[in-house]
């Protein structure tokens, strides 16, 4: 006869950078259920939102999340150049393209640190976390802010990078390609880490699609979902292909990841060398009207802003699903059955952004 | 003791309500193009283990009650900074229904650092002058504890 207990998991915990509380049911060492409790971090900036001027909100979508701010910069300009009828330059897409890669690179490095330092392999995290400066370094030479960049505008960029630039940038590419292969080997073949990740917090092919999984969660689980496949902006322009794995246990996220580094590199890549010439931002005026919903790849998975225009430069209504959201449900369902020494490991694999789930 | 202390702080991070952007700048100080270390310290899990506290981002009312739990469990001496100009004074979420402002409206704050998010090199000048404080509050600490033993 075993008892059954509920231990507090958060919201202050060393395994995570952002409160989130787990209430963890556990019998004996086993856990039964998950109940999570959320809120730490709600600032309400969807009613903030609505009380701003729509030019002004891009700060505020930035800051949704400063890991992926990029690409909310991103997709809200989109909603607003979508309600205007602005057509984008060629060009500014395509370094929205570019800057949105280095955001996935760098959050993705991030996590694969956290990640390692969840089981244990300090001097992993130190490692991932040194290649990210690299792709810092290049968010701050071309934006202008190592993570908020403020660099996406309404009708296109408000940077440009000239052609010394451009090439400088493919070279560090390519250099934090090299540095990257060095230190990926042990997510994919060291010994304890597939002790502590194979077979751990599994989401079958099923569990995943009827849950609504998103993201690295979704495609580690053998389903090619991505909705960058929807060719928005110029990535109909690039080769482009999801990374996918089978598996669905954390081993499978944590190669997914590693392999969408890669990826991102390669698009990175590919955009900079077919830059097209032109204006880089197209001026704008007129009223906003209607309303829109704009879908795009976050570095966690799939995100979908819904904008309402109002009267006088403002929104009526602002709403933000983020990836997180979406995949905390598949994170109550990896949780029950898997042991308590488990659970940081399982919480981090979907890579919670909190700040990006309860705004 | 004192010199111990301001040769080894340890530093805890708490999140109360930010972006992350003041988050993974925190953490992108105790890596090694940073690295923290060089000051003697280092991030420790553990409220009742830590020096310095660092908070980012401004209070909710949930993280209120949290946020004080931490500080009160944290030993004495000790030191709070606020990182960031959300922790300073509410930043671009100023408006919100949810927020109550700054940190300094939950506990006592001891340095203050502005910029959204601050660089690196503004987060170890705000740990380095968090340890000047905390030598400071540990030498005033043996002073109070010497009067009160001799009194």
């Amino acid at each position: 006869m075993s008892f059954r207990t509920i231990i507090p998991f958060g919201p202050q915990h060393p395994v995570f950078p952002e409160p989130i509380q787990l209430k963890l049911a556990v019998e004996d060492e086993k856990v039964v259920e998950a109940i999570p409790g959320l809120g730490y971090v709600h600032r309400g900036l969807e009613k903030g939102a609505e009380l701003n001027d729509y030019v002004k909100n891009i700060y505020l979508a930035e800051r949704v999340c400063g890991i992926c701010s990029f690409i909310h910069s991103w997709t809200y300009c989109s909603c607003i150049e979508t309600l205007l009828q602005v057509e984008v330059p060629p060009r500014a897409e395509f370094l929205r393209l570019v800057f949105s890669e280095l955001s996935r690179v760098h959050s993705h490095l991030l996590w694969l640190g956290l990640y390692a330092d969840a089981f244990g392999f300090e001097s992993l995290f130190m490692q991932c976390w040194r290649v990210r400066e690299r792709s810092l370094d290049m968010q701050e030479a071309g934006g202008g802010g190592r993570v908020i960049l403020s660099t996406c505008t309404i009708g296109g960029m408000r940077k440009d990078l000239d052609e010394d630039m451009r090439r400088a940038f493919i070279k560090e590419v390519a250099e934090i390609r090299r540095d990257f292969q060095q230190i990926m080997t042990p997510f994919f073949e060291d010994y304890s880490i597939k002790k502590r990740t194979v077979g751990i917090g599994v989401l079958t092919k099923e569990d995943a699609q009827s849950l609504g999984a998103v993201g690295p969660v979704l495609r580690a689980s053998g389903v090619a979902g991505d909705t960058r496949l929807l060719g928005y902006g110029p990535y109909r322009e690039v080769d482009f292909e999801p990374v996918v794995e089978a598996g669905g246990d954390c081993h499978s996220r944590g190669k997914v990841r590693v392999r969408e580094v890669l990826r991102a590199l390669d698009l990175i890549t590919q955009a900079l060398e077919r830059l097209p010439e032109g204006e880089i931002k197209t001026n704008f005026r007129g009223k906003l009207n209607g309303e829109v919903f704009q879908r795009m790849e976050q570095p966690r998975g799939e995100m979908l802003y819904y904008v309402k225009a109002g009267s006088n430069r403002s929104l009526d209504r602002f709403r933000i699903r983020t990836p997180t959201f979406a995949n905390i449900p598949p994170l109550l369902k990896m949780l029950p059955g898997c042991d308590l020494a488990d659970v940081p490991v399982i919480v981090l694999s979907i890579d919670p952004c909190i700040s990006c789930a309860e705004r | 003791m004192n010199l111990s202390r301001a040769r080894s702080p340890w530093v805890l991070h708490y999140d109360a309500s930010s972006c992350n952007g003041c988050d993974i700048e925190t953490v992108a100080c105790m890596t090694p193009l940073y690295d923290i270390e060089r000051f003697g310290a280092i991030s420790i899990g553990c409220p009742k283990h830590a020096d310095i506290l660092l908070v980012t981002g401004t209070i909710n009312h949930k993280s209120l009650r949290v946020l004080r739990n931490i500080y009160e469990q944290m030993t004495e001496p000790k030191v709070v900074a606020a990182i960031g100009i959300c922790a300073t004074s509410g930043g671009v979420f100023h408006q919100s229904y949810n927020l109550l402002g700054g940190v300094d409206k939950a506990i006592p704050v001891d340095v203050y650092i502005s910029g959204c998010p601050p660089r690196p090199e503004a987060i170890i000048d705000a740990i380095v002058m968090g340890v000047e404080k905390l030598k400071k509050k540990g030498k005033e600490g043996l002073a109070g504890s010497a009067e009160a033993s001799s009194g």
